[in-house]
């Protein structure tokens, strides 16, 4: 496959790449003289071979793949408060550079655009820090020194960010969502039940005599705890409370608050509207 | 039969000095792991472009199952990944293939910059293949959403909150990536979109330009 080349011609190259120094190409690339050595055709003999370490890498993958199951946690829930966010991997050396001080809070500027802008300015402008004409690295001690430290930060961040995230977890008891509920649809599979699909498919049921005068007082006072809808936030959910109290006991809580962080609202609202409230909460039953 | 099918294709377009350029070239003693073993460093381009078709073909097999809204993001990604035939391994090849990507990638940059393969005349290919680099980690985080479950919604929601502390154009980011002032529903179609359109074009477009330069410089000579 090698085609001719007249070793007694005289060509100038741009540096060691097969572009002349002067004039076009003529379309065909000439073959690499310039570095005389065992060259190989690329195709076929260096393809094939190419072809193969591509099979074989393939095939590794493709066993990993088949071990392990790409993961997936549960549907997103913005209410959830207990979620520990983490970025892939290769985003964890910025994530975790930016829970240092100077990079964070007032000096977050520094963090998110002066550090990293000088770093990736500098990864993308490398041919033109570094000018000399010396490839080799040892002989580039500045320009390979950078990168190993860079390589070295990298890497201690991102195992940092890492161990902190497992240590969290730890601390708080937490087994990563994807790995619970691979283990609830294997238990569920198990005991011969349906695949669990997790997503919430119930509404929150409609209330019961919307149109009740109480309600506007309700909406006054109590949905920055209990929603707007009653389905709970910081304070239980009321829809169905009618199942579980009567209007008198309703009106007990309401009057004078729970240990549970109810506030006592004796004072706030009169008895007649805890009274209302209390007669129209016993009216919210469910089937 | 092929040859007269191609001589009469070649005597119209041409296309020998094409083919020739693309395909018929010498590979270098230096960097052929037959000879020097060492010379597998330079494989990692070629496995970075061989992940990366992966990528691409596994993604598209993902999108005739992906439904890109927030009610039946996360129920089509269970159901691809659990209910398909070969889901899981396609879905876990687009997954894992990203950190390989990823991986392969940074051993290619590795590669190029200890052999100072970047200097003259090959700055403007180190130029192009930091975007490339770049244009891949914007893959990576734009794709982290679409599945939809906690970990992709409180990812995208820290890593937006982020970019929205960046000074004056902070807030146009954030809102550009939003599509409004939360992770909602246009976020995640818009993600769909970046990820799946905006960003594979700019790929393409960039690994075309790779691909022109390396061929029209060659490789980099021996040490």
């Amino acid at each position: 496959m090698a085609h001719g080349h007249k070793s007694d011609e005289k060509v100038v190259y741009v540096g060691d790449s097969r572009v002349k120094k002067s004039g076009r190409i003529d379309g065909t690339p000439p073959d690499y003289t310039a570095f005389p050595g065992k060259s190989e055709a690329f195709i076929p003999n260096f393809l094939l071979k190419e072809w193969m370490v591509g099979c074989v890498v393939l095939v590794g993958f493709l066993v990993w793949v088949m071990a392990e199951a790409a993961p997936l946690g549960y549907p997103a829930d913005p209410t959830n408060a207990s979620f520990i966010p983490m970025p892939d991997w290769y985003f964890l050396f910025l994530y975790q550079f930016l829970k240092y001080p100077y990079v964070s809070q007032d000096y977050v500027l520094l963090g998110t655009i002066g550090v990293p802008a000088i770093m990736f300015g500098a990864l993308l402008l490398a041919p033109f820090l570094d000018t000399g004409k010396e490839r080799r690295f040892y002989r580039r001690p500045i320009a390979s020194s950078l990168m190993l430290l860079s390589l070295a930060a990298v890497t201690y961040l991102t195992v940092v960010s890492w161990s902190h995230y497992q240590d969290q977890l730890e601390e708080k008891g937490i087994v990563p969502e994807h790995h619970e509920r691979a283990e609830k649809v294997r238990e569920a599979l198990e005991r011969g039940e349906e695949r669990p699909s997790f997503l919430k498919t119930d509404a929150t049921p409609a209330l019961i005599e919307a149109d009740d005068p109480a309600f506007s007082i309700v909406e006054a006072q109590c949905i920055s705890c209990h929603a707007a809808d009653l389905g709970g936030g910081a304070g239980p959910s009321l829809i169905g409370i009618g199942n579980r109290l009567s209007s008198e006991e309703i009106a007990e809580i309401i009057t004078h608050g729970t240990e549970g962080g109810m506030p006592a609202f004796e004072g706030m609202i009169s008895d007649e509207e805890i009274t209302q409230i209390s007669e129209w909460l016993a009216k919210q039953t469910q089937s | 039969m092929f040859k007269s099918i191609y001589n009469w294709i070649d005597e119209r377009l041409d296309i020998t000095p094409l083919w020739r350029d693309v395909a018929d070239h010498e590979v270098p003693e230096h960097v052929n792991p037959a000879h020097h073993f060492s010379a597998f460093v330079y494989c990692f381009g070629g496995l970075t472009f061989f992940i990366t078709v992966i990528q691409i073909l596994s993604g598209m097999f993902l999108t005739m199952y992906y439904v890109p809204d927030v009610i039946h993001a996360y129920a089509s990604v269970d159901y691809l990944q659990h209910q398909i035939p070969f889901g899981k391994i396609v879905r876990g090849m687009h997954h894992f293939g990203a950190s390989l990507v990823i991986v392969m990638m940074f051993l290619h940059t590795l590669r190029v910059f200890f052999t100072g393969s970047y200097k003259a005349p090959r700055e403007m290919n180190w130029v192009v293949g930091m975007l490339i680099f770049f244009i891949m980690l914007g893959l990576g985080f734009t794709g982290y959403l679409l599945p939809w479950d906690n970990k992709a919604y409180f990812a995208t929601k820290v890593g937006v909150e982020i970019a929205a502390s960046v000074p004056y154009i902070g807030d146009y980011i954030a809102s550009f990536l939003y599509g409004g002032d939360i992770v909602g529903a246009q976020t995640l179609t818009r993600f769909f979109a970046i990820h799946v359109f905006f960003l594979p074009g700019a790929l393409i477009a960039m690994l075309a330009a790779h691909f022109i330069m390396i061929r029209r410089q060659g490789i980099s000579g021996p040490l």
